[in-house]
C-alpha cells in the first residue's frame, strides 16, 4: 500500500503528478454524482484499462482490492437490503473504483513526487504562515514511519501472545507509545545530525 | 583532532558524564563500557547533538557550543538502530536528505547519491522502500547516507549490535576500509580489538585508556 | 507563534503514523462491546492528549493530507478525495478538530495530566468535536434529517467512550513513563 511504487515505462507513470492528483480529485468528486451501476461498471472497466496501460501486474490490482473485499460485500448487502441491489452495486462499485484509482496513482507515482507536488501546492499558502518545507518533511516522515510502526505492532502482539495476553488495546497502545516516543527522540537527533535545521 | 576538556553532562539531577578529558587524534578509537555508562551521551556531545553542562568539546579547534553547524558538517553519526535514522521512505531519497540540507545543486546531489549507492551495493535498490531492506542493508543505507556528506570524522554508536554475524562482519569491513577518522562504540570485542586505542567508560568516567589488548583486559576484569 | 522544532515535526509525523496504523491493524475488541469500527479515533484522542492542541491538531491535518493525496489510510482502507465527499467525510475531517479540542481541554482542565482529567478531555473533545462535524455532514450528504443522523450515531457512543477511557489511560501512563515528552 505504502511505498509500493512499481517502476514501469508507461504513459501513466510519465503523466505529471500534479495532473494525476488533480484528475483523481475530479474523478472522485464526479463519481458522487453518478448512481447508475452500469455507468460505474463501465468506469471500473476503464480503470482496469488504465492499470493495463500502466503495465501493472494483475496481482497489484488484486492486492489493492483484497483488503477492501469484506467492506465491499457488507456495503453491498446493507445497501441492497435497504435501497435495492442497484444502489448496492453502485455504492460498492464506487468505493472499489475510488480505491483502484487512488492506488493507481500510488503505484505509478513515487512518494517523493507526490510529496513534491503537494509541497508546490502548499507554497501558495506561505502567506498564511505555512512552511512547505516542514510540511513536506513531516509527510515523508509519516510515510516512512507507518511500516516501521506496523512491524512494531506485530512484534508487540507476538510478545504478548507469548505471555498469554490476547488482544487488548491497552496492552498494545502503552508499549507502542513508550517505544515510539523514544524512537522520536532518536529520529530528531538523526535529522539534526544530518544537518537538518528547522529554522 | 577531537578534544574534550573536563566535560560534564547531566540529565536532570543525574550526572552521567563526570569530568571527561580526552584528546582523540588516532584514526581508530573505540569506546567500551557497560549499558548506561554514558557512551551514547559522550558520542552525542561530539557533534553538538548535546552540549556539555560544563567543559568544552572541540573538533579541529571548533567549539560545539559556538560552531554547531560547522561541527556537524565535520562529524557524521551512525546510530545503533537504522530504523530511527532513515528519514525518507525510499533509499535514494534518504541518501539525498543530508545533501539537500546543505542546499547543494540538484545535479551534484544526484551525482553523489549515485556514487555512494554504487559503493555500498545499493544501486539496484534505489527506489526501494527502506522497510523492505534487510537489517544489514538498512545499516548500510544509514552509513551511506552519512558518508555521502563526506564528514572528516564518523561516530558509530553500536552499529552492529542489532545485526546477525554475517552482517556484523560486513559492517565491520566497511568501517575497517573507511578513509575517515572513526570513533567506534561497540560491545563487539573483536571489532574493538582492531582499533588503535580503546577507552573504557564506567559510570561516566574514563577508567582505562590504552592499547586494545590492555584496555580490553581491564574492561573484562571490571565486568567479571 | 513559536516555530516548530525538529522534535515537534517528528512528533506530529509519529502520531499521524500511529493514527494510520490504528486504521490498518485489524479491529481490536474493546471490552464487552462489539465495536464495529477500528481504533482510529483512539489515536486521534491520543494525539491531542499527548501532544497538546497545536501539535495534535497539526498531526491530524498531516494525516488528512496523506489521505487526500490518495493513500488509503482511513479505517477500511479508504483514501483519496472521495472519502471527504462521502457520508462519513465529516467524521474524517473532524479528526483534526477533535485532536485539537482534546489537546485544548487537556491543557486547561483542572488536575492536568491526571486520568479523570484526560478522560474528560478525550471524551468531550474527541467524541464531541468529531460528532459536531460528522453528524451535520452525514445528514447533508445522505439527506437524512439531522435528528435521525444524530440518533444513528448515538449507537457508536458507548464504544467511543471506551476508546476515550483507553486513550486517557494510555496517555496518562506515557506521560508518567516519559515525562520528557510531556514537558512541552
Ligand atoms: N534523554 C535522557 N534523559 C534522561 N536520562 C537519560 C537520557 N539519555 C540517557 N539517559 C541516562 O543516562 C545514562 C547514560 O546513558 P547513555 O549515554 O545512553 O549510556 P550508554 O550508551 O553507555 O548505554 C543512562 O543511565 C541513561 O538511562
Ligand atoms: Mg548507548
Amino acid at each position: 500500500m505504502l511505498g509500493l511504487y512499481l517502476h514501469r515505462d508507461s504513459p501513466v507513470h510519465a503523466f505529471p503528478v500534479g495532473w494525476k492528483l488533480a484528475a483523481l480529485a475530479v474523478a472522485a468528486t464526479g463519481l458522487f454524482f453518478v448512481s447508475n451501476p452500469v455507468a460505474i461498471g463501465a468506469a471500473l472497466v476503464g480503470a482496469l484499462g488504465l492499470f493495463a496501460l500502466a503495465r501493472l501486474p494483475l496481482g497489484a490490482v488484486l492486492g489493492q482490492i483484497r483488503p477492501l473485499l469484506p467492506v465491499l460485500v457488507l456495503l453491498f448487502a446493507v445497501q441492497a437490503a435497504f435501497a435495492g441491489w442497484e444502489t448496492g452495486a453502485a455504492t460498492a462499485g464506487r468505493l472499489a473504483l475510488l480505491v483502484l484509482l487512488a492506488s493507481l496513482v500510488t503505484l505509478t507515482t513515487r512518494a517523493s513526487d507526490t510529496i513534491d507536488a503537494l509541497e508546490r501546492g502548499l507554497g501558495w499558502l506561505r502567506p498564511l504562515g505555512v512552511n512547505a518545507g516542514k510540511v513536506s518533511l513531516m509527510l515523508a516522515l509519516t510515510i516512512r514511519l507507518i511500516p516501521v510502526l506496523l512491524d512494531l505492532v506485530q512484534e508487540i502482539r507476538m510478545a504478548q501472545r507469548a505471555r498469554g495476553v490476547e488482544r487488548s488495546a491497552l496492552a498494545l497502545l502503552v508499549p507502542l507509545l513508550v517505544k515510539t516516543m523514544r524512537m522520536a527522540d532518536h529520529l530528531s537527533d538523526a535529522l539534526e545530525a544530518r544537518g537538518y535545521d528547522p529554522r | 583532532m577531537i578534544e574534550l576538556r573536563n566535560v560534564r553532562h547531566r540529565y536532570g539531577e543525574r550526572e552521567v558524564l563526570r569530568g571527561i578529558d580526552l584528546t582523540l587524534a588516532e584514526r581508530r578509537v573505540a569506546i567500551v563500557g557497560s549499558n548506561g555508562s554514558g557512551k551514547s551521551t559522550l558520542a552525542r556531545l561530539l557533534n553538538g547533538l548535546l552540549l556539555p553542562d560544563e567543559g568544552r568539546v572541540l573538533v579541529d579547534g571548533l567549539d560545539t557550543r559556538s560552531d554547531a553547524r560547522a561541527v556537524r558538517r565535520k562529524v557524521g553519526f551512525v546510530f545503533q538502530d537504522p530504523d530511527v535514522q532513515i528519514v525518507y521512505p525510499t533509499v535514494a531519497e534518504d541518501i539525498a536528505f543530508g545533501l539537500k540540507n546543505l542546499r547543494l545543486p540538484r545535479d551534484e546531489i544526484a551525482r553523489r547519491v549515485d556514487a555512494v549507492m554504487a559503493r555500498f551495493g545499493l544501486t539496484e535498490h534505489r527506489d526501494w522502500p527502506a522497510h523492505r531492506l534487510s537489517g544489514g542493508q538498512k545499516q548500510l543505507l544509514a552509513i551511506a547516507s552519512v558518508l555521502v556528506l563526506d564528514p572528516a570524522y564518523v561516530v558509530f554508536d553500536e552499529p552492529t549490535t542489532l545485526l546477525d554475524l554475517r552482517n556484523r562482519r560486513r559492517i565491520a569491513g566497511v568501517i575497517r576500509d573507511l578513509p575517515q577518522t572513526a570513533l567506534l562504540i561497540s560491545h563487539d570485542l573483536d571489532l574493538v580489538a582492531e582499533a588503535e586505542r580503546v577507552i573504557v567508560l564506567d559510570e561516566g568516567r574514563v577508567v582505562a585508556d590504552d592499547a586494545p589488548a590492555a584496555a580490553i583486559a581491564a574492561y573484562v576484569a571490571r565486568m567479571g | 507563534m513559536k516555530p516548530l522544532t525538529t522534535r515537534d515535526l517528528v512528533h506530529c509525523a509519529l502520531f499521524a503514523a500511529i493514527v494510520a496504523v490504528l486504521g490498518l491493524v485489524p479491529p481490536i475488541p474493546l471490552g464487552f462491546l462489539p465495536v464495529p469500527i477500528t481504533a482510529q479515533l483512539m489515536g486521534v484522542m491520543l494525539a491531542g492528549a499527548v501532544l497538546g492542541a497545536r501539535l495534535g491538531g497539526l498531526s491530524l491535518l498531516l494525516f488528512l493530507l496523506l489521505v487526500a493525496a490518495g493513500l488509503p489510510l482511513l479505517s477500511g482502507g479508504r483514501g483519496g478525495f472521495g472519502v471527504f465527499l462521502g457520508p462519513t467525510g465529516g467524521f474524517a475531517i473532524g479528526f483534526a478538530l477533535a485532536a485539537f479540542t482534546v489537546g485544548w481541554l487537556a491543557e486547561r482542565l483542572p488536575r492536568r495530566g491526571s486520568l479523570p482529567s484526560l478522560f474528560v478531555a478525550c471524551a468531550l473533545g474527541g467524541i464531541g468535536a468529531d460528532y459536531a462535524l460528522g453528524i451535520p455532514w452525514l445528514s447533508m450528504v445522505s439527506g437524512l434529517p439531522l435528528e435521525k443522523a444524530a440518533l444513528g450515531s448515538l449507537t457508536f457512543i458507548p464504544g467511543d467512550l471506551i476508546k476515550a477511557g483507553v486513550a486517557a489511560f494510555a496517555a496518562a501512563t506515557v506521560k508518567r513513563a516519559y515525562p520528557l515528552a510531556a514537558a512541552h
